[in-house]
Parts: C-alpha cells; sequence; structure tokens
C-alpha cells in the first residue's frame, strides 16, 4: 500500500506541473514566462543555457518566429549547428520541434498559411531572403521524413531520383551511386538481387532505409531526419544509428526524436524545446547529466511533458 | 486500488450486450437485404433494358436477299461497246434484275402488276449490280448468280415483324405479293444473309439499305476532337487550380462557375456553338470539328472536377519527398502528382467522354442531324453521330427501321463498353498501392 501511495503522490506533482503552463496559456495575449511555471531560473543561467560553443557552425538560426495562420509555432530561436556534428531536437509533442527543422529546408513553403520572422542562415546565407534557391538548398539539405515516404516506383529509381533531378542520366554512373548509397544505408545486402521491384514491396524499416539512401544518394551537405526511428523495431533502429554515426564525418545532421536514449546516443548538441520556445541547448552529454534548467530537467526525468 | 469503486455499468454486461447484439445482427441483415434489393433492382433494369434491345435489333444483322441469275447484256449496259465510264453509269441498270424476274412470272402483263412484282426487290438492287459493273467491267457480256436485297417489306414479312395473317389492307404486302414470295421461297431463291451494309453503308433513305458506319465515323470523329481538347485542357486546368492557384476572390469564383457549367443543360452548349463556332467563326455546319469543340465544352467540367478531386488525394508526403530532393513543382506534378493521380483522372474522363458520346441535342444545333449518305472522311466532311442517327431512324415511319434503331443502340453500346473497358485497362496500368 506505501508503494501504491507514493506513486499516486509523484502523479499528483506531475499533474500540477502540467496545469501551470496551460493556465498561462489561457491567459489572452500574455507571453509565457518560467515564472508563470513556478519554474524560476536567473537571468545568467538562461544565457547560459541557450548559448553553448558551438565551433564552425553551418546552420545558424537568428530570433526564428513562426505562424501557422494566427497561431504561433515557434518564438524567437536563435541556435547555431555545427558542422558534422549530430544535433538532436527533443520536446514534447507539438512543442515544434518538426516545424524547426523544415524552416532549414524551406519546406514550410508548402504550406500557404505559415509567415516566418527572422533569419536562417546556411553557411552564411540567408535561407529564406529572395536570393536562396530553394531547389538548390534542398539539394545541399536532404530530409527524411518520419513517415517513410518511398516514391511507388523501383527501388533503383527511389535512389537514382534525386540524381536525375540534376541531370545524371548515365546508367554506369546512376549503378554507382545507388550501390553506394544503398550500402551506406545498409539496406545493399537486402535488396540488391531485387533493385527493380517497387519499393513499396519493402518492409517499414526497409523503406526508411530506403529514404535515408535516397537522401545521402544527392550528397548533401546536411541531412534532417525528423523522427527516423519511430516506426521501427530496436533492430532497425540501431542499424540507423550506426548509420548515423558512419556519416557523421562527411554530413552534418540534424534529427529530432522522442527516444530521449537515441538523442544520447548518437547526437553530439541537443536542444530542448518546449511550446515553441527554446528552453535549453548544449552538449548533449552535459544536458543529460547537469541540465541547467529546471524546465530540462523535469522533462529529462520524465515529470512533465 | 479501491475495487469497490469500479461499478460496471448495467448496459455493459456481458448479458445485457448479448441481448442486444440479436437485434443488431437483425438490423445489419435488413440493412444488407436493402443493398442487395437496390442492386438486383438496377441489375433487373439493365437485363430489360439488354434484352427488349436484343431481341429487337438482332435481326438487323440479317437481311433477306432474292437469288438472281443475271446475264450482264452489253445491249443494255453499253451498246456502243465503248466501255466509257459515263455510258456504263447511265445505263438501266434495273432492267438487268426485272427482265429475268418478269420472265419467271408470265402471268404479270398489266403495268400495275408488273410494279407490284418489282417492289419484292430493293430498289437499291440496281445501284448493286452497277457497283459490281463499274467494279469489273469484264463481267459485261457474262452470266452471275447475284444476291439482290429483298425490299424492307418482304423482308419484314420474311423476318416475321410484320404478320402475314393481318388482313390485306394493313399490311404493307399485298396478298398476291406474299404468293410471289412463297413461290420463290419454295424455289430456294429466297435466304437471310448476314447484313453486311449494316456496317459498310451510311444513311439511306431504303431500310434495307441503310447503315450505321456514317454515323459511327462521325462519332469517333467527334470523340477524337473532344478528348484531344478536352483531356489536356481540364487536366491543365485541374493542375493549375489544384497545385498552383492562390487563394483568392478570383479562384473561388472560377471553382463556382465550373461547377455550375457541370449541371448546365447541354442544349445550351449546342446554342453557344451555334453562336460561336457557326456564326461568329464560320466553321463549317455539321462536322465534327464543330461537334467536338461543343462536346469539349461539355466534358471540361466533368473532366476538370474529376481530376481535382484525384489529384487532392495524393498523398502530400510523395510531395515533400520529392520537393525535399530538389524537385522543381513542374517536376513533381509530371513525375509524381499526375502519375498517381492519373487513374482518377482517367476515370473523370471517360465518363466525361461517355456522357459526350451519348450526347445528342448539342448536336442538333450545330447540323449534325443531317441525311448522311457518305461516310465522313475527315473532321470537316458532313456527319452525324451515333445518338442522332438512333433518334433519325427512330423517327423513320418505316416499320424496318425499328430493328436498325435498336442495331444501332447496340453498336453505341459496344463503342461505349469498349471506351469502359480502356478505362479500366488503364486505370490498371497506372494504378499503385501507397
Ligand atoms: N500545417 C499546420 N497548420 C497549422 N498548425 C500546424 C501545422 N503543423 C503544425 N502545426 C502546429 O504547430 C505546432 C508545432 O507542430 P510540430 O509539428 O512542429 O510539432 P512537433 O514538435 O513536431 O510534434 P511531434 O513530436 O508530435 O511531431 C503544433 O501546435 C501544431 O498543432
Ligand atoms: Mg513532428
Amino acid at each position: 500500500m506505501t508503494k501504491s501511495s507514493s506513486a499516486g503522490d509523484q502523479a499528483a506533482v506531475g499533474r500540477a506541473e502540467l496545469a501551470a503552463p496551460r493556465a498561462a496559456l489561457s491567459e489572452a495575449g500574455k507571453r509565457r514566462t518560467d515564472s508563470d511555471a513556478g519554474i524560476d531560473d536567473s537571468e545568467e543561467t538562461i544565457r547560459e543555457a541557450l548559448h553553448p560553443d558551438i565551433h564552425d557552425p553551418i546552420i545558424d538560426v537568428a530570433s526564428l518566429s513562426l505562424w501557422y495562420g494566427e497561431k504561433q509555432a515557434l518564438f524567437d530561436i536563435s541556435m547555431a549547428i555545427s558542422k558534422n556534428k549530430v544535433t538532436s531536437l527533443i520536446g514534447p509533442s507539438g512543442c515544434g520541434k518538426s516545424t524547426l527543422l523544415r524552416c532549414f529546408n524551406r519546406l514550410n513553403d508548402l504550406i500557404g498559411t505559415v509567415r516566418i520572422d527572422g533569419d536562417v542562415f546556411f553557411e552564411g546565407e540567408s535561407i529564406l531572403g529572395p536570393d536562396m534557391d530553394v531547389h538548390l538548398l534542398r539539394k545541399r539539405i536532404g530530409m527524411v521524413f518520419q513517415k517513410s515516404n518511398p516514391f511507388p516506383k523501383s527501388i533503383y529509381e527511389n535512389v537514382a531520383y534525386g540524381c536525375r533531378l540534376q541531370g545524371i542520366s548515365s546508367t554506369a554512373e546512376l549503378d554507382l551511386i545507388v550501390e553506394r548509397s544503398l550500402r551506406d544505408a545498409a539496406l545493399w545486402d537486402e535488396v540488391k538481387d531485387r533493385l527493380h521491384d517497387n519499393a513499396l514491396g519493402l518492409s517499414g524499416g526497409q523503406q526508411q532505409r530506403l529514404c535515408i539512401a535516397r537522401a545521402i544518394a544527392v550528397e548533401p551537405e546536411v541531412i534532417l531526419y525528423d523522427e527516423p526511428c519511430s516506426a521501427l523495431d530496436p533492430i532497425a533502429t540501431s542499424r540507423i544509428e550506426a548509420l548515423m554515426r558512419t556519416l557523421t564525418k562527411d554530413y552534418t545532421q540534424v534529427i529530432v526524436t522522442h527516444n530521449l536514449q537515441q538523442a544520447g546516443r548518437v547526437s553530439d548538441y541537443t536542444a530542448f524545446l518546449y511550446l515553441g520556445e527554446l528552453i535549453e541547448y548544449g552538449p548533449t552529454e552535459q544536458m543529460f547529466v547537469d541540465p541547467r534548467r529546471k524546465r530540462t530537467e523535469y522533462y529529462l526525468t520524465g515529470r512533465f511533458g | 486500488m479501491n475495487k469497490q469503486a469500479r461499478t460496471v455499468h448495467p448496459a455493459l454486461h456481458t448479458q445485457a450486450v448479448v441481448a442486444r447484439l440479436r437485434k443488431r445482427h437483425r438490423r445489419e441483415r435488413r440493412f444488407r437485404a436493402y443493398c442487395i434489393a437496390a442492386v438486383g433492382f438496377a441489375v433487373l433494369c439493365l437485363i430489360f433494358l439488354f434484352v427488349d434491345i436484343i431481341s429487337k435489333g438482332y435481326t438487323a444483322f440479317q437481311q433477306t436477299a432474292i437469288r438472281f441469275e443475271i446475264f450482264f447484256d452489253p445491249e443494255i449496259i453499253d451498246p456502243d461497246g465503248e466501255r466509257d465510264a459515263e455510258m456504263l453509269a447511265e445505263a438501266d441498270y434495273a432492267a438487268l434484275w426485272r427482265q429475268p424476274l418478269l420472265r419467271a412470272h408470265g402471268e404479270v402483263n398489266t403495268r400495275a402488276l408488273r410494279r407490284e412484282l418489282y417492289r419484292l426487290v430493293s430498289s437499291g438492287a440496281a445501284f448493286q449490280l452497277q457497283r459490281m459493273v463499274a467494279n469489273d467491267p469484264d463481267l459485261i457480256g457474262h452470266k452471275r448468280t447475284v444476291w439482290l436485297l429483298a425490299s424492307d417489306e418482304v423482308d419484314m414479312v420474311v423476318k416475321g415483324h410484320v404478320s402475314r395473317h393481318l388482313p390485306e389492307a394493313e399490311r404493307p404486302v399485298s396478298d398476291r405479293q406474299l404468293a410471289w414470295l412463297d413461290n420463290l421461297a419454295a424455289q430456294g431463291l429466297v435466304e437471310q444473309q448476314l447484313n453486311r451494309r449494316f456496317f459498310t453503308n451510311g444513311d439511306s433513305r431504303e431500310p434495307e439499305e441503310a447503315g450505321i458506319l456514317a454515323a459511327l465515323m462521325g462519332s469517333v470523329y467527334t470523340m477524337v476532337v473532344t478528348l484531344m481538347l478536352s483531356f489536356p485542357l481540364g487536366v491543365a486546368t485541374a493542375v493549375y487550380l489544384e497545385e498552383f492557384a492562390p487563394t483568392n476572390r478570383w479562384i473561388d469564383l472560377i471553382e463556382v462557375n465550373i461547377n455550375n457549367l457541370a449541371a448546365v443543360p447541354s442544349i445550351v452548349f449546342g446554342l453557344l456553338g451555334l453562336a460561336v463556332f457557326l456564326n461568329f467563326f464560320d466553321l463549317p455546319r455539321s462536322a465534327p470539328l464543330v461537334g467536338g469543340l461543343v462536346l469539349t465544352l461539355m466534358t471540361l467540367p466533368t473532366i476538370i472536377i474529376a481530376s481535382r478531386a484525384a489529384l487532392k488525394a495524393v498523398p502530400p508526403s510523395i510531395r515533400e519527398a520529392a520537393y525535399g530532393l530538389g524537385a522543381t513543382p513542374m517536376q513533381v506534378i509530371q513525375h509524381h502528382v499526375l502519375p498517381a493521380a492519373m487513374p482518377g483522372i482517367l476515370t473523370g474522363t471517360i465518363i466525361g467522354l461517355a456522357q459526350a458520346l451519348g450526347e445528342t441535342a448539342p448536336l442538333l444545333m450545330i447540323g449534325m442531324v443531317a441525311f448522311i449518305v457518305d461516310v465522313p472522311q475527315g473532321f470537316t466532311d458532313p456527319a452525324t453521330a451515333l445518338p442522332v442517327q438512333i433518334f433519325l431512324w427512330a423517327d423513320s415511319p418505316e416499320r424496318a427501321f425499328v430493328e436498325k434503331t435498336s442495331a444501332a443502340i447496340m453498336v453505341l453500346l459496344v463503342f461505349l463498353i469498349a471506351m469502359n473497358a480502356l478505362a479500366v485497362y488503364l486505370r490498371r496500368r497506372w494504378e499503385q498501392r501507397w
């Protein structure tokens, strides 16, 4: 009986924590502050938590705010992403991780109602500015989606498609690219005898690795992953994590994940978002061992979110 | 923790659920019975329609013919022996079959009786002989066995569509003619033959000579024009509205108008075609080109609406995947969206074309209701269309046109079924799972 009552206590605490930000949200027009949630971090802690030392940044997010119609989804986010490192974005569902990720390759352009303030720089060039050619940008910044989305074509054509878009049409060259990409994505051995079968005949995990092969076939500089393993079993997940580790020497990778262990395993830096705000950003190890801010600590210890 | 606090709602007890289950199953069965009844009714109507049309129409594919031994008499055809085409064309070919017929019926000695006797044979018989000679002038001076068509009245009696037991005044064939016919039949000179003319001739005032080919070709040319115009225009419009159009009042207005156009009576499109294509642009009357243009106007809304629905149904994840690799909007549409939407687009197109194929009213307005004997050779030749031909034949007083009408409907149905089969085939080819 003692055990169960203590569990009840803990649940009660969790509920109280959750209720606070909701109450804050309902106050029309009022921006949430940490004090609303009953969490007080000093100015200095906040500055420290948001400005880690980033060497050699490749993507620089500068005061980015985003609205879906009237609804604001991202609040004044600033962060730099380190080259040839893995950065993970974590946070509760609906906090804006996917939204932020899709700003990096301007996939939000496809949604008519999106309005963006601030900017993102990729190697010093404004991504959102009028001079950016979005098709070149998306070639240089590839993306793997949460739900695997191979084209209803052959495995070969899926991987070759990006290269065909870039004007590569020689079969010999494409053969090489397809094989190398599939090897990199740890899929080659499973599909080498059925390259011309429809990709939709693959299993979910294989389809996801095919999407990764398709993304790396065009040799992007950055790969964005949006919960790439959410539909995969532990074995497929570990293969993809291993793949990410081997890719670190050549690629900058940003991964959205709900799996904290995964973030801990694969990433060098971790950013924690909460209700559209960047709460803490820093080296993964430091964040997991010694989070600067209370809300991060609560999230990592499973006390809310 | 607190077991007593959890009480099961009485409606959720297993016994209560079981008790209700019987009622639910009964309702389920009743619902299914309604559905089956609806399908059954539709199938029954269809069967009735088919049986009616086929039973009335199948005899049109046969035609009564009478056997003649024709001597291609040079005295009649080519008295000068010059084989001059003009001379050959003007000869009295009717004499070629009338003389042996007269010889076989010695009792026929008055002019009125002779006329009565001649009416056993189609008035097109002379043309048949003329064509034979024109194709092969060497026939002149030789004897040949030739099957000449019986007149449509005789044909109707032979086929039993007109009862020979009617009082003489009420039937088109006199007692004397019946006797001659029976006499010929007894000698094995009367036969029902495959009616090839039905598929190779244009319209004719003589039912036994009338064929469907001119109308069929008119429909084919019209449909080609309609398809060539409405498919690309409709798909392009749908792609623009679905993929590129901004959301503003103008686009809303266009959308509403397209949806309304789909419900405009077709005769209005005919009037529009008359005013615009014939009177303003001065295009030829009765031409499949104009028919196709008018039917394009009518078909476009159907294709646009169906194509938009098909485009909307393409999963956004496919677009995102392609955009994510750096594809341009045109590449995304061309490589992924259109192929994925193609089954739906094709279905809409075929439905639109099938509607257009059966359309009569707008064609009447632009003159495609003319009496067309010659098979049209191109898009600007005067032509009619299958449904108009059906309308014309159904409106003709001769009894023999009844079976022609049904036969023409059968040809139209075969055309439709072929189009639908094509649609199914194309859909299968493009269909993909996600
Ligand atoms: N297309 C859209 N239109 C309107 N609102 C949107 C759209 N996409 C996302 N949002 C809103 O923006 C907020 C952030 O969504 P986002 O998808 O970025 O969350 P997320 O952190 O990726 O969540 P999850 O972990 O569940 O994927 C949510 O409140 C969501 O409702
Ligand atoms: Mg997401």
